[in-house]
This record gives structure tokens, C-alpha cells and sequence, in this order.
């Protein structure tokens, strides 16, 4: 009974705050409302007894994944009134993919009927003296090890690719060499001058622009 | 057919009751340490500036923090125009709350009563690690309902600082969790019952805790806590002398004592985490006569003061980190160091 209290409880939160993701006018509130929607899927997810991917959830989505959504969102500056123009301009557009999933969500339901009930579909059985953590861990590495591997590729590639693209080295800039400018000499320590660019200074170039030696005292 | 569902009924709430008691037994506790704690970084801070720090309130300014939180309370809650006032007012409310709500997995004891936590679910690791990433939430909640520049220019500051210093935190979580094989939290201090020390020959012993196999990790970790709980010297989030007071110039009373509480209790969490993933949570340092009469708390809350005291002490006499000096110890040193 409690369970079915808090399993209402979190999907009704879930699908209404689904809703707001798309409704709310603000666009940092919509990014508010996905990330309440966040939580009750986990909440749902630890009903199932999936605590570790509940967790896993939270840590992610939430954690990671929700900052830095709020935080591309926060720096952008939305014009609403210009979002209202496109509204009737995109409309269309917009009901025509709704009207395709719709379609395929009433074609789907036709065949299968409602039959789908949550209660049919049982979640998956933990094998008998393991928390579902390990369980799934022995899963992972074994039994599909080549497709996790893969996937963890897939998205090394995807970073290394995005910062490829991204990175770019601007002239003039000045780094700290922080080995240079801590180190001791024989006169003690130097204001050094640290040339643009680069972390290590060759060492002709340091004694060259070593400003600011005290003479040793005699 | 109805007595039986009335027994059930009255089970259910009975479990709920108790847990409902002792949630509050661990809060009012937990509130009245950190009251204290408050004090006690006060004074530490006073102490190494040479200055006496509180001393007005009660004896040796022991009642101070009370006497602030009375101040707080009675203060009239100033909303600026501009602002958008749910979020507003919501995001020091997010700040306490879950701030406190990570305490629910931590163990203070075990002994033949049975674990004296709230909660001993099996992923209490990994639930500690995700309350404690969701509190950039209420700063950056705060900075940006203020509708103001500081607050802003705080919580981008805070975004990008805990996300950094968050994922050093999850690997040498992870590094303790090879250690110990357990996502679960009396565990992770079960597992420290022999170690190194024991290996060696000697009694059960503080030489067992993974502070000493994971020394490495134990200051990374200590750093990456300072930083992931807006410690001085990473307290760029609310530098008084570039932004001010950071995401939180706006706020005021009510509001802003929540932030405050949330921020202490944020930092009792990390040095009851340290606690318990390096120090051997309640167990006594030498475990024999006159050290393990004494029962597992009072180690625990040693320790936790402990820490706090190196918290205090960091806070007291190391300046203020540059941000990209900041993010380049958070991404180019202790990242590859807790791979490694």
C-alpha cells in the first residue's frame, strides 16, 4: 500500500513536472521543472529496488548533467518576445512531430492493447545474495563487457572530438610557469618576466629576461 | 481480515514513528553540535589572528551562536524587486535541505544494539556523493533569482568550482570503495578494523585506518573538500573583496541563516565523510582497555571535531586561490593524482 502511495506520488510529480519542462516560460525555470522530473524517476527507480541506478540518476542528471544545463541556459539571454514570434511561425512544424509520435503511440497501443500494465512486467529478478549493484556489475563485465567497453569509446571519441573543435590557442596569452617562478636561484629567488604562451621557458630565454637581480651582498 | 490489516497498519506507522524520532534525535543533535562548531571556528580563526573572537554572549561567548540565530529569525526578510521571488526564496530552503538530508546514511555507532544510522541502504556511498553534488543547486538557485551582478558572477563561480572539485571527490570515493568492496557505509568502517597495523602484528589500532594505505588520497580528499564546501582558501564563491558576498548579497534573516546552516552543516558532512572513509568512523584509535570502554560516538564526534578543527585552522592562515589557479589544481592535479 505505501508503495503504491509513493509509486502515484512520484510518477504524478513526474509526468506533471514533465509537463512544466515545456509549458513554463522561463526557460531556468523549465530547466528547474526537468530536473524535479529527474528526481521522481529515481524516486521511481529505487520503488523497483534499483537503488544503484536511482543513485546513479542523481549523481549524473542531476549532479552534472542539470548545472550545466542551468548553467548554458542562466548565461543565455532569451529574448521572449522574439520565442513568442517563432512560436506561430514554428507551430506547424512542432504539431506535425507531436501528430507522428501521437499516431505512433495510438498505432502502438492498438495492436498491443493496454495490456502493458506496470504490474505485468515484474522488475527483473537480483540473483539471491547480491544487492543489485554487484548484480549489475557482474553483468556489465562479463556478459556484455564488449558493448561497455564500446559505449565508454563512443564517448571518448565524442570528447576528444568536441574539445578538438573547441580549443583554440590565442596569441599573447600569458600562463604561469609556476616551476620558473618559484624556484630558487643562487641570489635567492627572481622576478622573472614570463614570455606568452607555453608553461616552460627554455633556459636562454630565462636568463634573458631575468628583471630585477639583486646584486649578492659582499 | 481486519485485524490483520489494522496490525499491519499499526506496524507501518510504528517503523515510521521511530524513524520519524529518530530523524529528529539526529537533527536537533546534529544542529546544537554545529551551533557549537560555529563557535568553535570563531574562536579558532580569533585565536590564530590574536584577537579573543566572541565573548559576550554566556561564558566564553558560548551562547553566541544562538544569540545570532535569534537575530536572524527577528530580522524583517528583504525580497528585491527585481528578483523572481519563488525561486528566490527557494533556493536557501534547497541549500539546508539537502544538506541535511545526507545525514540520513551516516553512521555514528555500532554496538549490540545494532547500527545507530537512519538509513543503512546498501548504496550509501554513492547516496552521500549525490546529496553532496546537489548542493550547487541552491547557490546557483540563489545567485541567479537575485537578478543582480554579484550574486551571478558568484554562482557561475560555484558551478564551475564544485562540478570540478566534485569529480576528484567521486575517484578517491571510488579508490576507498577497491578497498573496501562495499557501497555501504558501516562497512566502509567495518573494513577498517584491520589493516596495515594488524597486518604488522599490533592490536586493532588506528595504523589500520586508510589514512595511512591512502595517505595520498586522505589530503586529496581533505583538499577537495575545502573546495567542494566553499572552504577558505577556495571561498571564491563569496569573496568579501571581489563580489562582495558572492550569490548571497541579496539575502538576508531567515533566508540567509539557512544558507549559513546549510553551508556548516555542508562542512560537518564532509569532516564526518573524511571521518569515516579514512578515520575509522566510532572505532577507538587503540582498541584496548581504558579506550574501548568508552562508546563509539564519543570516537566518532572526537574525530568529526578534529577535522573541523583542520578545516578552521586552513580557513585561519591559507589565502585566497586565484580562479584559474583554482581550476587548475582541481583538473590538472588532483584528477590524474586520483587516477593514478
Amino acid at each position: 500500500m505505501v508503495t503504491a502511495i509513493f509509486f502515484y506520488l512520484f510518477s504524478t510529480l513526474a509526468i506533471a513536472s514533465a509537463a512544466f519542462v515545456v509549458l513554463a516560460k522561463n526557460p531556468v525555470h523549465a530547466v528547474l521543472f526537468l530536473i524535479l522530473t529527474f528526481f521522481n524517476a529515481a524516486g521511481l527507480f529505487v520503488l523497483l529496488n534499483a537503488e544503484f541506478l536511482a543513485m546513479l540518476l542523481i549523481v549524473v542528471y542531476v549532479g552534472a548533467v542539470a548545472v550545466l544545463f542551468l548553467f548554458v541556459v542562466m548565461m543565455l539571454d532569451v529574448d521572449f518576445a522574439e520565442l513568442k514570434a517563432g512560436f506561430i511561425k514554428n507551430a506547424p512544424i512542432g504539431m506535425l512531430v507531436g501528430g507522428v509520435v501521437l499516431a505512433e503511440l495510438v498505432a502502438l497501443f492498438a495492436f498491443k492493447g493496454l495490456a502493458i500494465a506496470p504490474g505485468k512486467i515484474a522488475a527483473a529478478a537480483v540473483p539471491s545474495g547480491l544487492s543489485n549493484t554487484e548484480a549489475l556489475g557482474q553483468i556489465i563485465y562479463t556478459k556484455y563487457v564488449y558493448f561497455f567497453q564500446s559505449a565508454g569509446m563512443v564517448l571518448l571519441v565524442a570528447m576528444i572530438g568536441a574539445i578538438v573543435l573547441t580549443l583554440r590557442h590565442r596569441a599573447g596569452v600569458k600562463r604561469q610557469s609556476i616551476p620558473d617562478q618559484v624556484a630558487r636561484t643562487t641570489t635567492g629567488m627572481d622576478v622573472i618576466k614570463v614570455p606568452s604562451g607555453g608553461y616552460t621557458i627554455p633556459a636562454a630565454v630565462k636568463a634573458a629576461t631575468v628583471i630585477a637581480k639583486p646584486e649578492p651582498a659582499e | 481480515m481486519s485485524d490483520f490489516l489494522a496490525l499491519i497498519t499499526s506496524w507501518v506507522l510504528w517503523i515510521w514513528s521511530f524513524t520519524a524520532v529518530q530523524s529528529v534525535a539526529l537533527l536537533v543533535g546534529l544542529l546544537v553540535i554545529i551551533a557549537f562548531l560555529l563557535l568553535m571556528d570563531r574562536k579558532v580563526w580569533a585565536a590564530v589572528q590574536m584577537r579573543r573572537g566572541p565573548n559576550v554572549v554566556g561564558p566564553f561567548g558560548l551562547l553566541q551562536s544562538f544569540a545570532d540565530l535569534l537575530k536572524f529569525v527577528f530580522k524583517e526578510p528583504v525580497i528585491p524587486a527585481g528578483s523572481d521571488k519563488i525561486v528566490f526564496l527557494l533556493a536557501p530552503l534547497a541549500t539546508a535541505t539537502f544538506a541535511l538530508a545526507s545525514w540520513a546514511v551516516i553512521p555514528v555507532n555500532e554496538n549490540s544494539w545494532g547500527k545507530w544510522v537512519i538509513s543503512d541502504m546498501n548504496v550509501g556511498i554513492l547516496y552521500l556523493l549525490a546529496i553532496s553534488s546537489l548542493g550547487v543547486y541552491g547557490i546557483i538557485m540563489g545567485g541567479w533569482a537575485s537578478n543582480s551582478k554579484y550574486p551571478f558572477m558568484g554562482a557561475l563561480r560555484s558551478a564551475a568550482q564544485m562540478v570540478s572539485y566534485e569529480v576528484s571527490i567521486g575517484l578517491v570515493i571510488i579508490c576507498v570503495l577497491l578497498c573496501v568492496g562495499s557501497l555501504n557505509v558501516t562497512a566502509v568502517v567495518n573494513a577498517q578494523k584491520n589493516g596495515l597495523g594488524t597486518q604488522m602484528g599490533m592490536t586493532n589500532s588506528f595504523l589500520d585506518w586508510h589514512w595511512l594505505t591512502l595517505l595520498p588520497m586522505f589530503v586529496v580528499f581533505f583538499i577537495s573538500a575545502l573546495a567542494e564546501t566553499n572552504r577558505p582558501p577556495f571561498d571564491l564563491v563569496e569573496a568579501e573583496s571581489e563580489l562582495v558576498a558572492g550569490f548571497m548579497v541579496e539575502y538576508g534573516s531567515t533566508p540567509y541563516l539557512l544558507y549559513m546552516l546549510g553551508e556548516y552543516v555542508a562542512i560537518v558532512t564532509m569532516c564526518a565523510m573524511t571521518t569515516i572513509l579514512f578515520l575509522g568512523g566510532w572505532l577507538p584509535p587503540v582498541d584496548v582497555a581504558p579506550f574501548n570502554w568508552v562508546p563509539g560516538i564519543f570516537w566518532f564526534l572526537a574525530k568529526l571535531v578534529m577535522v573541523f578543527f583542520m578545516f578552521s585552522m586552513v580557513k585561519a592562515f591559507v589565502p585566497r586561490y586565484r580562479y584559474d589557479q583554482l581550476m587548475r589544481l582541481g583538473w590538472k592535479v588532483f584528477l590524474p593524482l586520483s587516477l593514478v
